[in-house]
């Protein structure tokens, strides 16, 4: 009895020194900074002099500031635009790959390769792809009869999609999780729709899209998070300035420029703060939403 | 009439397969092709395909433009810290949440899985007040000793991996008398091979990737990374397209080799936790 109360305590006087290492980076870079930003966003700060306290300045401040409202704009489109997109297109390609296709390996490798290369190569990639002049896209669209293609970032109008399609070329591994999803659909309603005389049509609405609505409604949130916070590829692209005129400025690079160009930590804390509300509004609706749409087994056994 | 049926659609998938294979392959192949070209012959309309010469000077000359060897030996320590923080913290960490039964274990990680949702811009901002204040701006350390102290999702994937374990092994070796830490380093770090290598790779393509982290803190060229290396030599030779395909080149090219030796681990990673790496 006495000695296994002994075990307990040396378990658990080992388990607190194995945490420690971690715990204290935790309590320093995580708890700690969370707690700090909430004060930082009622503060003017530039690092040099102490922080003033300006209660809701920065806020108000915030909301009648018109790049915050264009920022937020432009980080919307893209939300808007390349989580369905990306979503389509990796379970497309998913789809196609698992029909028992001869070369899947291959396959799945050209499709995933784009996903891991570095932003900041990618990145400049495609600058020399959608070059106007010597670019292969425009190549290709000017052989195809287009006399005049778009100048693409260079472009008020058509920098946004190509940004959109450098992030698509990006999206394989989505396509790996739902193909990974699609294989764990279980073989066996397939066979039982079919003795039913069941179309390929119907047996894809019925069966396939409903057994694979957790791993969508999991990328669908993923995504949005993800998308919400896009930086580096616009950062690569536009040298850090989000042009042409404002273009593409998403959210985080004026954060970005607010922070680390014009030393406003305080206003940067509070525009960090905002984002991360939203981001949670709309990370809640979707798991609200979620019973209506998302089909979950229940346990078999 | 029906096989005949079934092999056009087989037919028609590959067909869509090749032709988007095509369309993500052929920015690789033009990144290769540009790298190996003279200025004269990346700017011609059409483009050309196979460069005539073969000019291997880019590769060369990049070096002369910028200390790219120099970014290179920044990147490895960087790439290093990252591998430790998470194949040892991480691991033991995730080995005490799993395995060490301790008042207030389920609670703290319960604050850990509640932390992991906050976006890296909320804490940003704070810690790049903290390290101003401890002047290790434009040092190394903002970027190694955060990850040597590990990270969160890491920690979170081991644990998960080390709940599945059978506890046999454990008690028996506890009978013979081994400390917990012998446990974890001799029986548990070898049956968790498999998933370390995954969590070791995602690391290594974080660090090898990270951009924001370089950028905000690190502003003297003799500590740039590969990644911040490489923008700045774009911002600076805009057009030298040459030059700054070879570099690309360079920094992907790794990545690859890597991809083609461990593409197992990367798949059961992806698929294991959903996240780009």
């Amino acid at each position: 009895m006495l000695n296994l109360r002994g075990i307990r305590a040396r378990e658990a006087r080992a388990f607190y020194l194995f945490i420690t290492p971690w715990a204290l980076g935790f309590l320093i870079f995580t708890i700690g900074p969370i707690l700090a930003s909430f004060y930082y966003s009622f503060t003017r700060y530039d690092i040099m002099s102490p922080p003033t306290f300006v209660g809701l300045g920065n806020f108000q401040e915030l909301f009648s500031d018109p790049l915050f409202y264009k920022s937020m704009a432009n980080t919307l489109y893209f939300v808007v635009l390349v989580v369905p997109l990306s979503m389509i297109l990796s379970f497309a390609l998913a789809l196609l790959l698992n029909q028992q296709v001869r070369g899947l390996p291959v396959y799945r490798t050209i499709y995933y390769l784009p996903s891991i290369v570095p932003f900041v190569a990618s990145s400049i990639l495609w600058m020399w792809l959608l070059q106007p002049q010597f670019g292969l896209v425009n190549g290709a669209l000017r052989s195809l009869g287009v006399s005049n293609p778009p100048t693409w970032l260079a472009s008020e109008t058509w920098a946004k999609p190509a940004l959109i399609l450098i992030m698509l070329w990006g999206s394989g591994s989505t396509m790996l999780i739902y193909l990974a999803g699609l294989q764990g659909v279980p073989q066996s309603l397939y066979e039982a729709a079919e003795i039913d005389g069941a179309s390929r049509l119907s047996r894809f609405r019925h069966i396939t899209l409903p057994m694979m609505t957790p791993t969508l409604f999991f990328t669908l949130t993923m995504g949005i998070i993800s998308t919400f916070q896009v930086f580096t590829i616009v950062y690569v692209v536009t040298a850090g300035m989000g042009g042409p005129l404002d273009s593409t400025l998403v959210y985080l690079l004026y954060l970005f420029r607010q922070g680390f160009v014009y030393f406003r930590m305080g206003y940067a804390s509070a525009m960090a703060l905002v984002l991360f509300v939203i981001i949670l509004i709309i990370t809640f609706v979707q798991f609200a939403l979620a019973p209506i749409w998302v089909y979950y087994e229940i346990e078999r056994r | 009439m029906v096989h005949a049926r079934k092999w056009i659609g087989r037919a028609i998938t590959h067909l869509i397969l090749i032709g988007l294979g095509f369309v993500f392959f052929v920015p690789f192949a033009f990144l290769v092709s540009t790298a190996f070209k003279s200025e004269r012959q990346i700017f011609v309309y059409p483009p050309i395909w196979i460069p005539n010469p073969i000019i291997w000077r880019n590769f060369t000359d990049v070096f002369d433009y910028a200390p790219f060897g120099r970014y290179l030996i920044n990147t490895l320590y960087i790439v290093v810290a990252h591998l430790f923080g998470t194949v040892v913290t991480c691991s033991l960490t995730g080995y005490a949440f799993a395995r060490l039964r301790a008042p207030g274990r389920d609670a703290i990680f319960m604050v850990l899985l509640s932390t992991m949702m906050v976006p890296w811009m909320v804490t940003l901002i704070p810690v790049y007040i903290l390290f101003a204040r401890l002047e290790w701006i434009n040092t190394f350390r903002p970027l190694v000793i955060p990850p040597l102290l590990g990270n969160t999702f890491y920690i979170f994937l081991l644990r998960q991996y080390y709940m599945t374990i059978p506890y046999d092994l454990d008690e028996a070796a506890l009978m013979d008398g081994s400390g917990y830490l012998r446990i974890w380093w001799t029986i548990l770090m070898p049956l968790s091979k498999p998933v370390l290598a995954t969590v070791a790779i995602f690391s290594f393509m974080g660090a090898w990737n990270d951009f924001t982290g370089p950028l905000i803190f690190l502003n003297n060229k003799e500590k740039y990374t590969l990644s911040l290396g490489l923008q700045v030599f774009r911002e600076a030779h805009g057009a030298a397209w040459g030059l700054l395909m070879a570099a690309s080149t360079m920094m992907i090219v790794p990545v690859i080799v890597l991809f083609f030796f461990t593409q197992k681990q990367f798949v059961q990673g992806i698929t294991l936790t959903g996240i780009k790496g």
